[in-house]
Order: C-alpha cells, then structure tokens, then sequence
C-alpha cells in the first residue's frame, strides 16, 4: 500500500516537473517496453517448443508416477507414492541401477584412457597419421542400431569372429554365445560401448592438446625435458579441464544409456544387462504399465540431476581452490 | 636407427588401435559382398568373388523409403533448431533482462535430462496431436533437445561479437529484428556450422523418439528400418551387413569429404555442451 502511493507521488513529481530533461526518459521508457516485446519475440519460439517437449514432459512424468495406469483405456486410479515404493523392493531395478553405475565406470576407465592414447599417437611422429585418424574415429559416426546389429554377428556362438578366432588359436573351451551368457553379456556390451565413443573422447583430447601453447614445449626443450616429462609436467595438467568435461559427458551419457543395450539384448538374459532406460521401456511399452514406468523414468531424472548437481559443486570448488 | 627402433611401440600401439577401430568396418563391408552359401562356409575372409546381389536387394526393398524419410527429418530438425536456437541467443546474449540468467541456466539443465523422462508424456502428446505414427512426430522432440546446446554454442559465440556493431546500428536506425538477420546472424556462421553438424549426427543415428513415437514400417527411419531388416531376414546375414554398410555410407561419406570441420564441430559442441 505504501509503496504504492510512494510510486504514486514519485509519479505526481513527475508530471510536476519541468519537462526539460524529461525529454529524454520519455523514449527511455517507451524503448524499454519495446524491448521487452522484442526478447520475448525472439525467445518465445525456441521457448514454446522447450517447455512444452521437455519441461512440460518431466512434469507430467511425475503427476502419472502417482497412478497405476495402463495408458490404453483412461481409468488412472491415484496410488500416491505406492510406485516409488515398489521400485525400491524391486530387485530388477536395483540390477539396472548397478549396471547403469558398472556402465559409469567402465566408461571412465576404457573410453577416457584409450581416447586419450588415440589422441596423442596423433601428435606422434608415425607416419601416414592422417589415414589412422580418419580409421579411428569412424565408429562414431555408425549409428548406434548399426553398431548393435554388427556386433550381435561378432560375438554370435556359433560363427562369430570372436569364437572363430579363439578356435584358431586352441581357445575352443573359451568359445561362448557371448551375448547369451550371462556372465559374460554385460561385458560385451561395455566392450561395444567402449568402441563407439572411445573415438569421440579422442576427438576432444585432441582439440585440447591442439590448443596447448606451442612455446611451452619449446621452452621444455631448452631445458632438455624428456617426453615423459613434457607429458606429465606440460601435457597432462593442461588436459585436465576436458578430463573433467569427458567425464561429466561420460558419465551423464551412461546413466541414461539405452540403444544398444536394447538393440542388443533388450536387457537380457534373464535382466543381467537390464539398464534403468532399458527397464523402463519394457515396464512401458511392452507390459503397459504407465505409472510405474513413469516412476522409474522420474527417479532416472532425479538421479542424473543429483549426479550433475554433484559434479557442478566439486568443478566449482576446484575452480575456487586454483 | 635408435630413433626408428624407438618408434616400433608407437607403430605397435597405432596398429592395435587401428584394428581395433576398423576391423568391425571390414568385416562388416567384406561379408555384405557375399552370398549366404560362401557366408556359411567362411564366414569373415575375404570374398573369393565380389556379388552385389545383397545392394540389388535392398535397392528393391523400402531401404530408400528409410533413407528419405531420414533426410526429411533431420534436415527439417536442424533448420528450424539453427532458426530457433539462434533467435533466443540474441536476447540471452546482447540483452539486459532480469530473467537472462534463469532462463540461460533452464535451457542448459535440458542437456542432462535423461530422453526417457520425457518420454511418456511426449508419447502420449504426440498421439493427441494427431501426429503419432507419422514422421511429424519427430521433429518436435528432436528439435526440443536439440535446442540446449545450440544456444549455449550461440549465445557465446554471440556475446564475444564485438558491442559496436549494434551501437552503429542503431545509429542507424536498424530495429533489433534487421540488426539480427542482416547484420548479426550472417557473422554466426561459424557457429552455424558446428550446430548443423553436431546436430545432424544426434538426429540422424536418433533411435529412442522413432522407436516409440512411429510404428509402421512407412514411416520408420533409417535405425529403425534397420532393426526391421534385421527381423526380417536374420538368417541372410551378407544381407544385413550390406544394409548396415549402406546405412552407414552417407555420413561416412560426407566425413571423408569435410573431415577437419565435422571432427571441429563435435569437439565444439560437445565441450560447450
């Protein structure tokens, strides 16, 4: 109340006032206006599609958590938290969240590692390094199905390269259906991960060490450095902001990881490959139950949002700490 | 001759990761060049006698009714994401509004969210729209999610282009609608480049959205009618492989052509991503 007969006054003041260097917060004011219709002309586009597909989506994933639903006929009978707490006795579902977890630390230790080494043999002086990059990095650009379907042929137990080249070499009692085992299925699958992506991170490290001061190593040479020493002392520092980038990447991707799982073993056998996304579809799209899958998608949202949130926190407190 | 002994480990390691990386292509474009019998009989050598009967086949079959519908639905997405994305970094970037920061932060925290949240609600959207089993389905989604990125590369390009030019502008008289599409957006193409691209890839391997948000065989994409061949004829593996090996030529292609700017797109992206 007060503040507005203030602003009343303020105003009265106005209009008392001479008008001369009001002259200018005329247009200032009538400009302002303007631009408020021009930001959200401009934002409203990109904004309507966003909230709509995305924000809108991940509300509404957590209202039909709430109910048992089967998605066909329209009966949604209201069960409160009854579907979280399914899930938490729900043995399948604590199997995913660990692969999903096994898929985070697998990714880390091969991907990262291996793309690092792709990427500095690159700045190594072996000759014909442009054709070994071109060959490196194409598994990225396969899509993910193609990637799936070709390997589902590789580790095949009957003619598969894999069991054919163990024979060759007097391995035969290692030959297996590598995908229909279930020891072995999960691992298969992360060795198939790891072929896609290790490219990618490769891609990044190099763009990294692209941008390394040149005059850094020179200076190193001066001082006689060796190699390993240019590498531990210049390189590997200089590298760790994209470390840590591939690493949210790396693991952000692998908690919400689905396609080739699902093209590969759609979780199988016997949910030993069962990842939450995978999990979910199946709870979803095949056994029609809408409400528990929409708990499990809400909870894959929740987890990755307590991930990144943990992750944004640390890189903070290291950028504080330098 | 010691520095030569000294880079055998080097070649060494350089040649595991090449057969690594390359043997699956090999053994992938080596057995779409065989029939079934001579598949039987050595499955992974190299073809005694190159038939392209397998490619006679999947010219004949819906192959190319994959392919369209894949080009139509990715280029559609990257345009209207370019367009969209570009228009909402201007304001983020070159503009001082209360809301600027929160809603910068609200189209980042989009590139975490795991597709899946979303993806019911979008399921059952796309079916009240009257869209499900269309391939308008996809757009929408893909350009939703693609949005995220491509402002945040947008909009920092954008804020390091240089104040001036708006300052002269407006001296001008340009309104902020011409200062955008005549002055600025031509500036972005940098910028343009690594988002078509990074883009591209996601939309065109995409598999989750065509998955659930399609259904007959018309109007499936390129993954997915690959998933369809591979139900299909299983037993013909040669001819799977050369579906696989088609599949994956045009972006093959076009990677050999525009090799340093594809991989520069993709460092970009996903380093501001």
């Amino acid at each position: 109340m007060q503040n507005s007969a203030n602003k009343l006054n303020a105003d009265d003041d106005h209009v008392y006032n001479p008008p001369k260097p009001g002259r200018l917060s005329k247009p200032k004011k009538s400009r302002k206006k303007q631009d408020f219709w021009v930001i959200i002309g401009f934002l409203a586009p990109a904004m309507v599609i966003y909230a709509l597909y995305v924000i809108y989506s991940i509300a509404m994933t957590f209202y039909y958590s709430l109910f048992e639903w089967t998605g066909i006929d329209s009966t949604l009978v209201f069960k409160g938290l009854e579907n979280y707490i399914t899930l938490m006795s729900d043995g399948v579902f604590w199997t995913s969240l660990q692969n999903n977890f096994l898929l985070v630390g697998a990714s880390l230790f091969t991907q990262l590692p291996i793309g690092l080494i792709m990427a500095l043999l690159l700045f190594s002086p072996v000759k014909g390094m442009r054709f070994f990059r071109s060959v490196y990095f194409m598994p990225f650009l396969m899509s993910t199905v193609a990637i799936g379907i070709l390997f589902i042929y590789i580790y095949d137990g009957n003619f598969g390269i894999i069991n054919q080249f163990l024979g060759q070499i007097g391995l035969e009692s290692w030959q297996r259906g590598w995908l229909g085992n279930e020891e072995t299925a999960i691992w298969a699958v992360i060795a198939t991960v790891c072929w896609q992506f290790a490219p990618f991170y490769m891609v990044l490290f190099r763009a990294a060490i692209v941008g390394i001061p040149e005059d850094l190593y020179e200076a190193a040479d001066i001082d006689g450095a060796s190699p390993r020493k240019k590498f531990i002392h210049i390189t590997l520092p200089l590298l760790i902001p994209t470390i840590i980038t591939s690493s949210i990447l790396s693991i952000i991707g692998s908690l919400k990881y689905f396609d080739l799982i699902y093209v590969m073993t759609d979780g199988g056998p016997n949910n030993s490959t069962e990842l939450m996304a995978t999990y979910m579809y199946e709870q979803t799209f095949t056994n029609f139950n809408m409400g528990y899958g929409s708990s499990i998608s809400f909870t894959m949202f929740i987890i990755a949002f307590i991930v990144t949130a943990f992750i944004v926190l640390f890189d903070q407190k290291r950028k504080g700490a330098n | 001759m010691l520095k030569k002994l000294r880079q055998i480990p080097l070649y060494m390691l350089a040649i595991i990761l090449l057969i690594f990386t390359g043997l699956p292509f090999l053994i992938m474009v080596s057995a779409s060049f065989k029939d079934q019998m001579e598949f039987m009989s050595s499955p992974w050598a190299i073809p005694e006698e190159f038939s392209f009967a397998n490619y006679k086949l999947l010219i004949e079959s819906d192959f190319f009714r994959f392919f369209f519908n894949s080009v139509l639905v990715s280029v559609i997405s990257v345009v209207v994401v370019i367009i969209l994305a570009a228009m909402a970094s201007y304001p983020l970037a070159r503009m001082k509004f209360k809301l600027n920061r929160p809603l910068f932060l609200l189209f980042l925290v989009g590139m975490m969210i795991p597709i899946h949240t979303t993806l019911i609600p979008i399921f059952l959207l796309t079916k009240n729209l009257g869209l499900y089993d269309t391939i308008w389905a996809l757009p929408g989604p893909y350009i939703a999610f693609a949005l995220p990125v491509s402002i945040v590369i947008f909009t920092q390009f954008l804020q390091d282009l240089p104040k001036e030019l708006e300052e002269s502008a407006k001296m001008d008289g340009c309104g902020h609608f011409r200062l955008f599409w005549r002055i600025l957006f031509p500036l972005l193409t940098p910028a343009v480049a690594t988002v078509a691209i990074y883009n591209f890839i996601q939309i065109w391997n995409e598999f989750v959205f065509a998955l659930v948000l399609t259904n007959s065989e018309g109007n499936a994409t390129l993954p997915l009618g690959l998933r369809e061949f591979y139900g299909q004829f299983s037993v013909n593996v040669p001819g799977i492989m050369a579906a696989l090996t088609l599949a994956s030529l045009p972006l093959l292609l076009v990677y050999l052509v525009a090799q340093e700017k594809i991989v520069k797109g993709i460092a970009a992206g996903s380093v501001k991503g």
